[in-house]
């Protein structure tokens, strides 16, 4: 009773109550500021954060499930002078809200253990709960001021994180292209939202939701592309990404990939789904290219890189070229008058958002817990990990395998959905998009055989094998609270996976209030399978096949242990008759990933290797030297950065004219702009 | 009111307006600076007969303010630098007569194109005051703009002011406040500006600006 109770007071005052845990994220913040010298805060920090993460995604669950009606939205008088901040907790800001909180919950309490490793705690820890803070303010904002607030906010004090160790000059160049981006993302959003309130200026949310009308919806969308793509990792805008999601604290990388890349998807969801009014069928196009592309191109250059926070940072691009594919989709089919797809395509987005949430983190602290053990990023330098670290392997390996889409775990779960979706694409009444889509769906196949080819990639070169280096064998098992931390994500990965449909329900509120319609329940279809489409066609049961894989696991293990000798011996492998004691002489990163390399990498990345081999008689060593192109950067940014450059050095000039030539420029312009005015007068 | 009322007033705005282009072309010093004087006198009567019309008896002072510093402390002040710099022989040569002068015109026909449609909500004799201002700020700034002399940079900073203060009595209105206090940022501009010709010249032994445009701002 008592429970109950304390259910329907917060889910009547969810927003009230959301509004004071940010109050309260903010205030550690200060908090943290003001005592970063003391012994004891970081520990306590982290625990706070957790405890307030916690709280605020069981207030999201609570919104979701017993949602408030009429919905309530709290106005605080303060910001701009003659706008109040409104926030509320709708469905999408309720689900955003669980996914948000959960994942930095988690991660704070790895945080724990994790972040007093760092070298100068202090320079983390304050800006730690602002950040997390932030992402909430963009999540329940209700209006366009605290929308954007948050999202600078959220901007500032990730570049703050990001730049916190700038001793290493890759770290510095990092901040400064994540700043611009950031910058350049938060005009286009701002533009998006001045056009959306048009010239009355109704700057919440409701407002512009009754005046989407007069809005010219393709600049919104456009500009919404590049503000919240720029920000989520869409291709090309996704340069600073693999940048500066690696440079800050391993803990840090996990929200900014794991949580932070979804704030943009939901910014995408928010302005494009609920406040740019009904779509067009062409919207879902650049939406999908860009989509597909982003998948395609992040895989690979995943693929390509050895660097294995680096290589995460360019999965999460890819796992955000698969959210937007069912987002473009959800778009495509709603226009189509196709209600029940286009449910189903953003469903599947927003559980690949969920899911790509907990194992991105789950990996993001892995590779933060082999950082610690060993000091190194590259795979190169690693090797065998799985005997010094062995809770860290199994973690990381259910990350891995949820990541390239495999059963029984949660990413198969999304991307399978996304593929149902893909399905009902014929009965798209253009002709373009029948054509579009399955080519898109033909590149999401590809990048996820990729991802997984990519992640036997991550796990074989860093876990199994032999030590590298000295580094990599006196690795140590990571402390307590991170393993806690990253089980925590996986046996949340393994539940998803298994039992989808209580999630898939749980967002149909969101389809509902987006789209205005819902799929057919799941959770009450019998043993616990999914059919979102009709109980005949497209069946998936995470149950059975996780049973079924853990039934043939085992038995093949007592089969083999039956034929095999019953004890276990220890023996050096078989060394194919070379005993060559050097552990480099091992299957590397590199050699793995030659032959894909090789198939996709010369077009696209205009790769080069060159073998450099010794005469007879020579006793250098040969050498294997790769040479590969950011093609990305160099097509887009690298001209910009040039042009800037030119420009720059040419306004110089201006700085050295007489005075006469400076009263020129002045009397000039003056008479400019009086002949401007003369003529629109007359 | 007489119909002769406006029609003075804009006589004495437009004789401003002529001594303007006299301005324009005086290549030596002497003349250059009577001349200047004449348009402040032009000022001071044109401000006395703004006063007259507007029943503003402050304006008066404004007038008298005008009359003595420009009219006769700053054309005599100017007069003592000139002969002391040992200048008032020379010539000053004025680049493109003839197309300044034509381009001057030009700047007449847009102030009157700007002004005339702009404050069509104002009187007849308030438009076309402020447009004969406007082109004596303008005439004023081109001035500053052709000549190399400092001197002739100084007065032409005079007559551009001389324009602000018609367009500033023509609108009725603007505080006597403010009018003192733009006489006296005239006259400390004076004053800086005549402590700076002189130390131009002692570093470069002339006041010709195209020297200094020449050492590009390095001293030795």
């Amino acid at each position: 009773m008592r429970l109950a109770e304390a259910l329907v007071f917060a889910s009547r005052n969810v927003s009230e109550l959301s509004a004071a845990g940010v109050a309260l994220l903010f205030a550690l913040s200060a908090g943290a500021t003001a005592l970063a010298r003391h012994f004891l805060i970081t520990r306590s920090i982290y625990t706070a954060c957790a405890l307030a993460c916690s709280a605020l995604a069981a207030l999201g669950m609570c919104a979701l499930i017993a949602p408030p009606v009429p919905p309530v939205t709290v106005s605080l008088p303060i910001g701009l002078p003659f706008a109040h901040t409104l926030l509320g907790v709708d469905a999408l800001s309720a689900v955003f809200l669980i996914i948000v909180n959960l994942t930095s919950a988690i991660v704070s309490a790895g945080a724990i253990g994790y972040g007093v490793h760092a070298r100068e705690p202090q320079r983390v820890v304050p800006f730690y709960p602002a950040f997390i803070g932030a992402m909430n303010l963009v999540v329940i904002a209700q209006d366009a001021f605290s929308f954007l607030l948050g999202w600078e906010l959220m901007s500032l004090t990730s570049w703050a994180l990001v730049v916190s160790d700038d001793r290493s000059a890759d770290n510095r160049r990092a901040g400064i292209v994540y700043l611009i981006m950031a910058t350049g993302g938060a005009l286009a959003l701002l533009l998006a939202f001045g056009v959306l309130a048009g010239a009355h200026g109704g700057y919440s949310f409701a407002q512009m939701r009754a005046a989407t009308a007069l809005a010219p919806a393709a600049i919104v969308l456009i500009l919404t592309l590049i503000g919240a793509g720029s920000k989520a990792g869409l291709v090309p805008l996704h340069a600073w990404l693999p940048l500066a999601h690696p440079a800050a604290p391993s803990h840090v990388s996990a929200l900014m990939s794991g949580v932070m890349t979804k704030v943009a998807v939901y910014g995408f969801v928010r302005i494009v789904f609920d406040l740019a009014g009904p779509p067009r069928l062409w919207w879902s196009t650049p939406v999908l290219i860009a989509a597909g592309i982003t998948a395609l191109l992040g895989v690979l250059q995943a693929l390509m890189e050895h660097d294995l926070k680096r290589l995460l940072a360019y999965h999460t691009v890819e796992n955000i070229g698969i959210v937007f594919i069912g987002l473009g989709l959800a778009l495509a089919f709603r226009a189509a008058a196709m209600p029940i797809a286009a449910a189903l395509a953003f469903i599947a987005a927003i559980f690949h958002v969920f899911n790509h949430s907990l194992f991105k983190s789950l990996l993001f602290l892995g590779s933060g817990a082999i950082l610690n053990a060993s000091g190194e990023r590259d795979m190169e330098h690693l090797g065998g990990l799985i005997h010094r670290m062995p809770v860290t392997a199994v973690a990381f390996l259910v990350g891995c395998i949820a990541i390239s889409a495999l059963p029984p775990f949660n990413g198969f779960v999304s991307e399978w959905l996304t593929f149902q979706a893909i399905l009902l694409s014929p009965q798209l009444p253009e002709w373009f998009l029948r054509l579009l889509v399955p080519a898109v769906g033909a590149t999401l196949a590809c990048s996820a055989a990729l991802a997984a080819a990519c992640f036997v990639k991550a796990f074989g070169v860093t876990f199994l094998g032999r030590p590298r280096t000295p580094a990599a064998l006196a690795a140590r098992e990571t402390d307590r609270f991170s393993q806690v931390a990253m089980l925590l994500f996986a046996t949340l990965c393994l539940l998803a996976g298994v039992v989808p449909g209580f999630i898939m329900d749980a967002l149909a509120r969101t389809s509902q209030l987006l789209l205005g319609a819902r799929l057919a329940p799941q959770a009450t279809q019998p043993w616990l399978r999914i059919a979102p489409i009709e109980p005949t066609r497209g069946v998936y049961n995470g149950l059975l096949v996780f049973v079924m894989i853990a039934l043939a696991a085992v038995a093949t293990a007592l089969i083999a242990r039956r034929i095999a000798a019953h004890a276990s011996r220890r023996v050096p492998a078989w060394d194919c008759g070379f005993p060559d004691p050097s552990p480099v002489a091992q299957y590397s990163a590199t050699s793995f990933a030659q032959p894909i390399r090789r198939v996709f990498g010369t077009a696209l990345f205009r790769v080069r290797e060159r073998v450099s081999m010794p005469s007879p008689g020579d006793t250098t060593a040969a050498a294997l030297e790769v040479e590969l192109h950011d093609t990305v950067w160099e097509t887009f940014y690298a001209p910009v950065i040039r042009a800037v450059g030119t420009l720059a050095d040419r306004l110089t000039r201006l700085q050295f004219l007489t005075i006469r030539k400076y009263l020129m420029l002045v009397f000039a312009t003056l008479i400019l702009l009086l002949a401007v005015i003369g003529l629109s007068r007359s | 009111m007489s119909p002769f009322d406006t029609d003075i007033a804009h006589l004495l705005a437009g004789s401003m307006l002529l001594v303007s282009f006299l301005l324009l072309y005086q290549d030596r010093m002497f003349a250059l600076l009577n001349v200047f004087a004449l348009q402040a006198c032009g000022l001071a009567l044109s401000v006395a007969w703004q006063a007259y019309l507007q029943q503003a008896p402050q304006l008066f002072i404004t007038a008298v303010i005008a009359l003595g510093f420009k009219g006769i402390i700053i054309p005599v002040a100017l007069h003592r630098i000139i002969v002391r710099l040992g200048i008032h022989r020379s010539i000053e040569t004025v680049i493109g007569m003839g197309p300044t002068m034509l381009f001057g015109m030009a700047l007449v026909g847009l102030s009157i194109m700007v002004m005339l449609p702009v404050t069509q909500a104002a009187g007849t004799f308030v438009r076309e005051d402020l447009a004969f201002a406007l082109s004596i700020v303008l005439l004023g700034l081109l001035m500053m703009v052709t000549r190399r002399n400092a001197v002739s940079q100084v007065i032409g900073f005079m007559s551009l002011e001389n324009g602000l203060v018609l367009a500033a009595t023509g609108a009725r209105g603007m505080p006597l406040v403010v009018e003192i206090s733009v006489a006296f940022s005239v006259l400390i501009a004076f004053i800086v500006i005549g402590i700076f010709l002189f130390r131009i010249r002692e570093r470069f032994d002339t006041v010709d600006l195209h020297a200094l445009e020449l050492s590009g701002g390095e001293s030795t």
